[in-house]
């Protein structure tokens, strides 16, 4: 998800300029670089209390099951929505577990374990029939809102409706609407049957039954069920735009107060049944959350103490890394963790002569790729890159091609053999393009022009703006042709940590419209075909194997540059308790966190 | 207003005849119409830059769109988004409507049912889904705690420090001020706010962390100390310069014939340094002190940004980052009023001041 829409502008740019931020940096101090497992969960379920560099990588840290206290977050932007219909940031996604219970969540759980789905309203995970087309979720009983109100399949359906009408909610995924046979539906809003619930494909068969219809098989609607959209909400209490002041609450902590743009707090909900609820602690009495805070006063917080958490849990600032690295007693209490997201440069097939694949591979060969790794701060900002699928993704492998291993500052014998089976033995000359107000990215640019020019590629560097980068430049077939953007700098996080939730947006050439897309380059038909078999196959290693296929597919296609898969450091002050990175959303899990009173 | 007897002076000239209350009110009435006028010219202009260049520049209703919709929306549901805000509709029925939302408020569709938002509501924000009004009032106290507590610190102490040092011209006391003084207007906010954080918030624990705010309504001790190093490192930038102005001032006025004839007079020193002296240095400082205040009321940027306080600078800071072009609009218009309004009171205070100035 995003760490959220690396493809949009507007809203995005400034928690995006954060999480590029977070993901950069001097200095070194991780034992990252090769392995591209190290910092997600090899020895998961285990625990920890001695105060160590990456204590809370795969197993807890504190663990206590210690009650009370006041837990205390802190967001540098503001929240896009507390709408559960309406969020797409992964923190978000982490943390609406504490009022809302969707059908199906990642289980709080230290890092692998955490990537995997386990029922919350539901009984069990979704049974499939007719192929994957239609998947049926029994709902636990006794689950209440707030006020009381038992919670039915009714309030799950009302919920995934209300999340079709985006313009309404246009912030959240589109995943419902998409996937689902629709047959015309477009919103509750306009629905006008009695109790706002004709959309067809959601059968409500009786009070504990949820069933979903879809358009076409898809295998890991898992996935899709444990987005806060299918977090019940109450008809009577829906007040539209107008609901993220007050969400009802289903998880154990219900809305105390909440100043839009400003700050909000959650006590515990009275009528949160922990008998229904193996998923949650609930150890902290009260959390308080302070939104539009100086993200640079955030880091300094939370190493005073005054703070617990950065909720955006991208990392502390550049300007913050080197005094927590530098400093033992600080750098014991941090975790360098891997994250779902690849910094890459995309291949432009459409302009000459990278239409021909042997010039993409020259590229690819001669791309210094400890350069691109610098660019985003070194061993701290993330690992280089061999493919696409970063190592947290389910069933993700390591492979490389392009010798970026081997010759990490570039393979030019390679890079000059493949010039030559392209027909321009001297290079060629093409622009590459960047979000203008991203250092690093115009350092990436730069680095490549340095190392491509050794074999005779030249580049002339284009910046464009970040918050229409997608809308209107790069991410505009169009302009991106006409203007002979040969590279496009970029960068993707999964919605989730599995091979659809990172690949399918940026390489199926079926997502790809008029403009304001994320696919910038990879137009294959065999990669098309390779999708449609992963989504229609259940059995999750078989699924799992075709993703990775698609990744080696991609990069034997050589439509994108793979340059870093990104880290962040987080730091988590003393005050903690039950501290550990999931690998569902590669941060703390909001969730188990307890303080110390 | 009578004109307080100061001896001889060239302010006890004799002035124009006093001012009735019919002129004042007269004179009232005209400024605020030109102020209206003002406010709506700032309002066209303001909305042309958001609104109108875009759209010279060949940007169609769904290219404005595409900024204020999620991830993945086609075509079909930018263009909804563009009815949606407005953006199909020709630019004179656009501005006629925000006009419309500021005189009369407006109805909107939170999609459930309608809400009507009374005026001021100053249009509808693209990000938020809110009318950018009662968002934008919410976050006035901040400023203003902030804004006017720091004035007074200021005013206080620059003023004095100012008189002081040209009393003492060349002092240890004039030397050591001035170099504060010029360090004080040459540090930027951001750097004094982080440094003091660090030192005495984050080091010492003598102040609280930043983004602290109480309302003075729920606690006003709270209140003063959660805005004490706000208000210091605010009140640091300013005091400096006033220091400056009143130092030059006074040194320029203390040398004019009229203080040595109300010397000669016998007139204690103490009432010809403030009757005479500081009286008609106040004048200009007075004319950049309405400026300034009414600056700082529609939104002390860096400070707010730096203490992480959710005032009126913070929210345009956010509101530009995003693009949400209706807040932006609704701050400009605020601060345009601040502004008005703050040199409406500057020149009425004129009278008070300096005696020469009359209502005309």
């Amino acid at each position: 998800m995003r760490h959220k829409r690396t493809a949009v502008g507007a809203a995005g740019a400034a928690t995006l300029a954060v999480i590029l931020a977070a993901c950069g940096g001097s200095g070194g101090g991780t034992s990252g670089g090769s392995s591209g497992s190290s910092a997600s969960g090899s020895s998961a379920g285990g625990s920890s209390g001695k105060a160590e560099f990456n204590a809370a990588v795969g197993k807890v840290y504190n663990a206590s099951d210690a009650k009370g206290g006041t837990l205390r977050f802190a967001n540098s932007g503001d929240w896009d929505s507390l709408d559960p219909a309406d969020t797409y940031y992964a923190y978000s996604w982490d943390f609406v577990r504490l009022f809302g219970r969707s059908l199906v969540m990642f289980a709080s759980a230290p890092g692998k374990d955490g990537a995997k789905l386990v029922p919350d309203l539901a009984e069990s995970l979704g049974a499939p029939s007719d192929g994957g087309k239609t998947w049926t979720y029994k709902l636990r009983k006794g689950v209440k809102f707030e006020d009381g109100t038992v919670v039915t399949s009714k309030d799950v359906k009302y919920a995934v409706e209300r999340s079709l009408d985006k313009d309404t909610f246009p912030n959240g995924p589109t995943y419902f609407n998409d996937s689902l046979d629709l047959q015309g539906y477009t919103s509750p809003y306009k629905d006008t049957s009695a109790d706002k619930l004709a959309l067809k494909a959601i059968d409500t068969p009786d009070d504990n039954t949820i069933v979903f219809h879809l358009k076409a098989p898809f295998s890991g609607f898992d996935y899709f069920a444990q987005l806060p959209s299918t977090i019940p909400v109450p008809r009577a209490k829906d007040t539209g735009t107008k609901y993220k002041e007050h969400v009802v609450a289903t998880g154990p902590y219900m809305f105390e107060t909440n100043n839009p743009g400003k700050d909000f707090s959650l006590v515990r909900n009275p009528n949160w049944d922990p008998a229904t609820d193996p998923n949650r602690k609930a150890l902290p009495d009260k959390i308080t959350v302070q939104l539009n805070v100086n993200a640079e006063d955030i880091d300094n917080r939370l190493l005073a103490g005054d703070l617990d958490v950065d909720i955006a849990g991208t990392g502390v600032q550049p300007a913050t890394q080197p005094r927590i690295l530098a400093d033992a007693a600080k750098k014991a209490n941090a975790d360098s963790a891997l994250v779902a997201r690849l910094w890459y440069t995309a291949v432009n097939g459409d302009v000459a002569p990278l239409d021909n694949i042997h010039c993409r591979k020259a590229v690819q060969y001669a791309a210094d790729k400890t350069g691109y790794q610098r660019a985003y701060g070194g061993t701290t900002g993330g690992e280089i890159a061999t493919n696409l699928m970063p190592p947290v993704i389910s069933g993700a492998e390591q492979f490389d091609d392009y010798n970026a291993k081997a010759s990490p500052s570039g393979d030019l014998e390679k890079a000059k053999s493949e010039l030559q089976q392209c027909g321009q033995p001297n290079g060629f000359a093409t622009n590459i393009s960047y979000r203008a107000e991203r250092p690093k990215e115009k350092a990436v640019a730069e680095s490549l022009q340095q190392s491509l020019a050794k074999v005779g590629i030249k580049l002339t560097v284009k910046p464009y703006p970040t918050g229409d980068y997608f809308k209107l430049y790069a991410g505009k077939p169009a302009f991106a042709k006409a203007n002979g953007l040969g590279l496009m700098v970029s960068g993707w996080g999964a919605d989730w940590p599995d091979g659809y939730g990172f690949l399918e947006q940026i390489v199926d050439s079926r997502v790809i419209h008029a403009a304001g897309n994320t696919n910038l380059t990879v137009k294959d038909p065999a990669v098309d075909a390779l999708i449609d078999k992963a989504l229609g196959t259940t059995d999750t290693a078989a699924r799992e194997k075709t993703w990775v296929d698609i990744d080696k597919k991609v990069m034997d296609d050589a439509f994108i540059l793979p340059g870093v898969w990104a880290k962040g450091l987080l730091y988590r002050p003393p005050t903690l308790t039950n501290v550990f990175v999931t690998d569902g959303f590669q941060m703390y899990d909001y969730l188990a966190l307890g303080v110390k009173k | 207003m009578k004109a307080p007897d100061v001896g001889w002076s060239p302010v006890s000239r004799p002035g124009p005849p006093d001012v009735t209350a019919a002129v004042v009110v007269a004179y009232l009435v005209r400024r605020i119409i030109g102020a209206v006028f003002l406010m709506v010219i700032v309002s066209m202009v303001t909305f042309a830059i958001f609104f109108l260049v875009p759209r010279l520049g060949g940007a169609t209703a769904d290219d404005l769109a595409s900024r204020y919709v999620g991830k993945s929306a086609g075509p079909e549901q930018i263009h909804q988004m563009a009815v949606k805000l407005g953006f199909t509709k020709p630019l004179y029925e656009q501005y006629g409507d925000f006009a419309s939302s500021v005189v009369r408020g407006a109805d909107y569709d939170t999609g459930s049912g309608i809400e009507h938002c009374p005026a001021p509501c100053l249009g509808y924000s693209f990000i938020t889904q809110n009318p950018v009004g009662p968002e934008l009032l919410n976050r006035v106290p901040v400023t203003l705690s902030l804004a006017v507590g720091a004035a007074v610190i200021w005013v206080t102490f620059g003023v004095s420090t100012g008189v002081i040092s040209a009393l003492r011209k060349g002092s240890v006391f004039d030397r050591t001020a001035m170099s504060v003084a010029l360090a004080g207007v040459s540090l930027p906010i951001f750097f004094t706010g982080l440094l003091s954080l660090s030192v005495l918030s984050y080091g010492l624990h003598l102040f609280p962390p930043g983004s602290s705010y109480t309302p003075i309504t729920e606690n006003p001790v709270q209140w003063a100390y959660d805005l004490t190093l706000p208000w210091i490192t605010l009140a640091f930038l300013y005091a400096a310069g006033y220091a400056r102005l009143t130092r030059s001032g006074m040194l320029e006025t203390m040398n004019e014939d009229y203080i040595r004839t109300a010397r000669a007079k016998g007139l204690p020193e103490r009432t010809v340094v403030i009757k005479h002296g500081l009286r008609a240095t106040l004048t200009p400082i007075l004319t950049i002190f309405g400026l300034d205040l009414g600056l700082l009321l529609g939104g002390a940027v860096l400070t707010e940004s730096t203490y992480s306080l959710n005032g009126i600078g913070k929210y345009a800071i956010d509101a530009i980052t995003t693009n949400d072009l209706p807040k932006v609009l609704g701050v400009t218009l605020l601060a345009a009023t601040f502004i008005v309004v703050a040199n409406l009171a500057v020149d009425l205070l004129y009278a008070v001041v300096d005696p020469r100035v009359r209502l005309s």
